[in-house]
């Protein structure tokens, strides 16, 4: 189609939490903005995440971002009129072994070192104290109590619904056919029309890498599709949300006894059709690493079980900048399975990249640069 | 991987046990799944217990009911893995079924997977429909069928569709006539179907039936109310009632239990969980796969027979589940083509002469409006209790289709992994957006598709083992 | 209000515990049905608002039917078949796990 879908200061590519939060605050600075989704928001990672809202063991470089953006998310209601379901909870990694212990308290004496002091270990009394339908063998852990947990689709929905109020425009099941230069700005080909913007912001989760490639900034994208166990109703025995050390577990219990588990064992995904396929084989380990860790989980019963599609970068952290070829255009993508809980915060650094084109929060780790392969 | 058997049959109702026997006859190596204990299905549920030992209920279940004992003895005889209490949890696109069976887990891989799940009964949203004391036409035949027991108090069965009448006219033979029969077929609807009868005629069989259900009734003295419509049931803790409106007046029927129907739907949990392609079917006003001329879907490797691949009655299942299977072995290099389609040839023949009454049945009782459209305050959703004026509220937030209302919600998300809210709540938000349910869609299903504990789940990591129980 | 066609000689009789009062089935009953049929009005509370369910569908597609066998929660007694000296207990918000 080529007739005219309209005209905005910024086109927002995916409708996921981080396009969401970016149009958000983009919008509250006065510019319109049109985000342009190929199925409807939060359809994918976005809306199906285990819900973490966590500042403990994040890579180094994502601290200050998460920091920010726990903040934010404490304050929620006032971002988006909605509570987003946030769940102020310790979260709380648990360690199995000596060799954890030593894991655990290494990183927090980095940590502190880097002035860092959200995170705290845990003796094996105050472990217990706090989640006491452990399994005995469990040793102590690190815990960083004023984090929390919140409800995926909804929230997303809410940033949605709130940048919608402040007037952006959604272009949902309309998919980007080709972006191309057009004057000082933009133009965004879709499938019902096309899209006429200053900026560009490229927020599409594990398809963000075709716009890359077309801005001649390729990068080593690759979709990933954790997968989730939700059980059904279990008497409330645990309110924080835990993980272990040398193994991949999330588990968190939500206020309706539900209790929802991931970690990050893969299952396999389609990027042309958006499906994804549980391994159970590998689900198997999740279940079992749950069941070992709080013994009552064995007996429950799993009613559903899920992966969504999100986009994961080799060194584990996403792409945050400007475009590193084209004047413009700023990246956020690939957040490797932990980009949720930086969403509020994400959305604030890109509008600040597309207003004036710089940013105090420290985002060059991030750069897309890292993946250039000449100079 | 390789295949432990050619052709895994999931479901050991009339098209399942037909195609297990036609399977076997044809030298492939069947493997027949089925989450009972014993053959039969639904609608042929506990043949082999209602016997000699049973008579009475033999009888009032009426000679139809018959058919099913040389399908389960055929299978019986034949050279099938038959798998009972096997409840099958998973099936991949790569055709593993994970199945649950004496508490343990286990995987077998076939070469195709025939699906022969059958159907469930259509959602009957009115108020008061998740009292005790109501329940489904359906469960009221599983009764009589396993344990012979027949409701003697006052009972009212409302609705509408065959079952219902068929039910009705088993309750009298059983010698338990139910209080009344509410049906809320419109008269103008008789007429409507009056043009699908010169096809109807070429299944007569069906027609005179109807009829002698009806006459059976009228003998017996059961109180039929005619073009019934807003139902609702009263009581507290329990019904103690069914009220509605007829013929310009509103009524009450007092009674102790509360049998609805207002037919069935294919059962689409697994078609849905991998990806097969889906129409939603105007005629019978729901969603069935979309098959070929053998009952494929567009997974190639995946077959539906019987009512889940669309709703056509017991023997037309067997039929399909017969033509089938001839697809299937020659898919698998077991049959040539010609061999296949002259195989096939008189199922086919019988299969399209039973399907003829479908046309008038279905234009007579196509569901009411308001168990599609619920009223507000009606739950639509019985496990999360989520009513249809708040599946309403989040498509004015929004909400563009049932699976985000869902993600809203958590309509669907309950137990029942959305068997019996689906139709409906695909209904409601179409109905909500100017759109139909085709365009809306329908909820992602995602396995288990039964509850399995997360110690069961967690055993397949070091169990391996695959292959027959 | 449900009462038995016949006999079936072939049928033994089976007695089961329903919370604590004691019940008797037929060989071949599933649990729901045998309830049911013993009058018991409701199997369980929800967990959204405490509300009174029985069974429904009675072939395992309604899961209203979920009660407590043997200490194991959410059964759906219409896929469950009486055994001798079963001990059933209703559920109240499909309370569970004992820390």
């Amino acid at each position: 189609m080529s007739g005219r879908l309209g005209t905005a200061d910024v086109i927002v590519i995916g409708g996921g939490l981080h396009g969401c939060s970016a149009a958000l605050h983009c919008a509250r600075r006065g510019l319109s903005v049109a985000v342009v989704e190929k199925d409807t928001v939060a359809r994918h990672a976005s809306g199906v995440n285990a819900g973490g809202v966590r500042r403990l063991g994040r890579h180094m470089a994502e601290i200050p971002i998460s920091v920010a953006s726990m903040a934010l998310w404490h304050r929620i209601e006032e971002l988006v009129d909605d509570d987003c379901g946030f769940q102020p909870a310790p979260q709380i990694k648990v360690a199995e072994s000596e060799a954890d212990l030593a894991a655990l308290a290494e990183r927090e004496a980095r940590l502190r070192a880097a002035g860092y002091t959200h995170e705290e270990l845990l003796d094996r009394d105050r472990l217990f104290a706090l989640l006491p339908a452990l399994s005995p063998h469990c040793m102590g852990g690190l815990a960083s109590l004023g984090d929390g947990f919140a409800e995926p689709y909804r929230t997303t929905f809410a940033f949605a619904r709130k940048a919608r109020a402040l007037g952006v425009v959604f272009h949902e099941e309309t998919t980007v056919e080709d972006i191309a230069r057009a004057g000082d700005g933009f133009e965004v080909k879709t499938g019902r029309g096309t899209l006429a913007g200053a900026r560009l912001v490229n927020c599409a989760g594990a398809w963000s890498g075709r716009f890359a490639e077309r801005l001649g900034e390729p990068v080593p994208l690759e979709p990933m599709a954790p997968m989730m166990i939700v059980t059904a109703r279990v008497a409330p025995f645990c309110d924080a949300v835990v993980g272990a050390t040398a193994r991949p577990l999330s588990f968190k219990q939500m206020p309706n006894g539900t209790v929802v588990i991931g970690g990050g064992r893969l299952g396999s995904s389609n990027l042309a059709t958006g499906r994804t396929d549980i391994d159970f084989g590998e689900l198997a380990r999740t279940a079992r690493t749950a069941a070992e860790i709080f013994p009552v989980m064995a007996a429950q019963r799993i009613v559903r079980c899920w992966a969504g599609i999100e986009g994961r970068m080799p060194d584990d952290i996403p792409v945050i900048g400007r475009s590193s070829t084209t004047d413009g255009v700023v990246h956020a993508f690939g957040f490797c399975g932990h980009g949720f809980q930086l969403g509020p915060a994400v959305g604030s650094i890109v509008a600040d990249l597309v207003v004036t084109g710089q940013t105090d929060m420290p985002i060059e780790p991030f750069s897309i640069r890292r993946f250039a392969t000449t100079g | 991987m390789t295949a432990d058997y050619d052709l895994a049959i999931i479901g050991a109702g009339p098209a399942g046990l037909a195609a297990a026997g036609l399977a076997a006859e044809l030298g492939l190596t069947v493997a027949l799944l089925d989450e009972q204990e014993r053959p039969g299905g639904q609608i042929y549920r506990a043949i082999e217990t209602v016997g000699a030992s049973r008579p009475l209920t033999a009888k009032a279940l009426g000679p139809d009911y018959e058919r099913g004992r040389g399908l389960v003895d055929a299978m019986r005889a034949a050279r099938v893995d038959y798998l009972p209490g096997a409840i099958v949890w998973n099936v991949s696109r790569e055709l593993a079924v994970n199945f649950s069976r004496q508490g343990g887990s286990r995987e077998l891989r076939a070469r195709h997977v025939l699906v022969a799940t059958g159907a469930m009964e259509r959602p009957v949203p009115v108020p008061g429909w998740t009292r005790p004391g109501v329940m489904t036409v359906g469960a009221l035949q599983i009764m009589l069928k396993t344990s012979g027991l027949v409701a003697d108090g006052r009972v009212v069965l409302a609705g509408s569709g065959p079952l219902l009448l068929l039910l009705a006219s088993q309750y009298v033979e059983a010698g338990a006539p139910p209080a009344a029969v509410v049906e809320t077929v419109p008269r103008a609807r008789y007429v409507e179907a009056l043009a699908h009868l010169p096809k109807a005629l070429r299944a007569a069989g069906y027609l005179a039936k109807g009829i002698r259900l009806m006459r059976t009734l009228a003998r017996a003295g059961v109180p039929v109310y005619r073009g019934a419509s807003d139902l609702s049931v009263e009581g507290g803790d329990k019904a103690t009632g069914l009220a509605f409106t007829q013929g310009g007046r509103e009524r009450r029927v007092e009674a102790d239990l509360v049998a609805l129907h207002q037919g069935v739907v294919p059962n689409q949990q697994i078609t849905r969980l991998l990806g097969c392609d889906h129409v939603f079917d105007d005629g019978q006003r729901c969603f069935r796969p979309v098959l070929d001329d053998w009952f494929a879907t567009s997974l190639d490797g995946v077959s539906v027979a019987g009512d889940g691949g669309g709703i056509g009655g017991a023997v037309a299942a067997e039929h399909a589940g017969r033509v089938a299977v001839c697809g299937i072995a020659h898919r698998l290099g077991a049959l040539s083509e010609a061999q296949r389609d002259a195989r096939a040839a008189p199922s086919r023949a019988a299969l399209n002469r039973d399907l003829a009454i479908r046309p008038f049945l279905e234009t007579l009782y196509r569901p009411p409006r308001e168990v599609l459209e619920p009223a507000d305050d009606v739950l639509v959703c019985r496990c999360e209790e989520v009513t249809a004026g708040a599946v309403r509220g989040a498509v004015a937030l929004g909400c563009p289709g049932p699976n985000q209302a869902k993600s809203f919600l958590r309509c669907g998300m309950g137990p029942c992994q959305g068997r019996v809210c689906g139709p409906v709540v695909s209904e409601i938000i179409a109905d909500a957006l100017g759109s139909d349910p085709g365009a809306v869609g329908y909820y992602r299903i995602r396995p288990p598709l039964k509850p399995l504990t997360l110690g069961e789940l967690a055993a397949l990591d070091t169990d391996t083992e695959s292959g027959t129980a | 209000m449900f009462r038995r066609l016949e006999e079936d000689a072939g049928r033994v009789p089976v007695r089961f515990r329903f919370e604590g009062r004691e019940i008797e089935a037929r060989e071949g009953d599933t649990l729901a049905a045998a309830l049911v049929a013993a009058g018991v009005l409701s199997l369980r509370d929800t967990p959204v608002s405490g509300a009174p369910r029985a069974p429904y569908c009675m072939m395992g597609v309604c899961f209203d039917c979920l009660v407590e066998v043997d200490g194991r929660k959410n059964c759906q007694a219409c896929m469950t078949v009486v055994e001798p000296g079963m001990e059933v207990r209703r559920q109240t918000g499909e309370d569970g796990a004992e820390a």
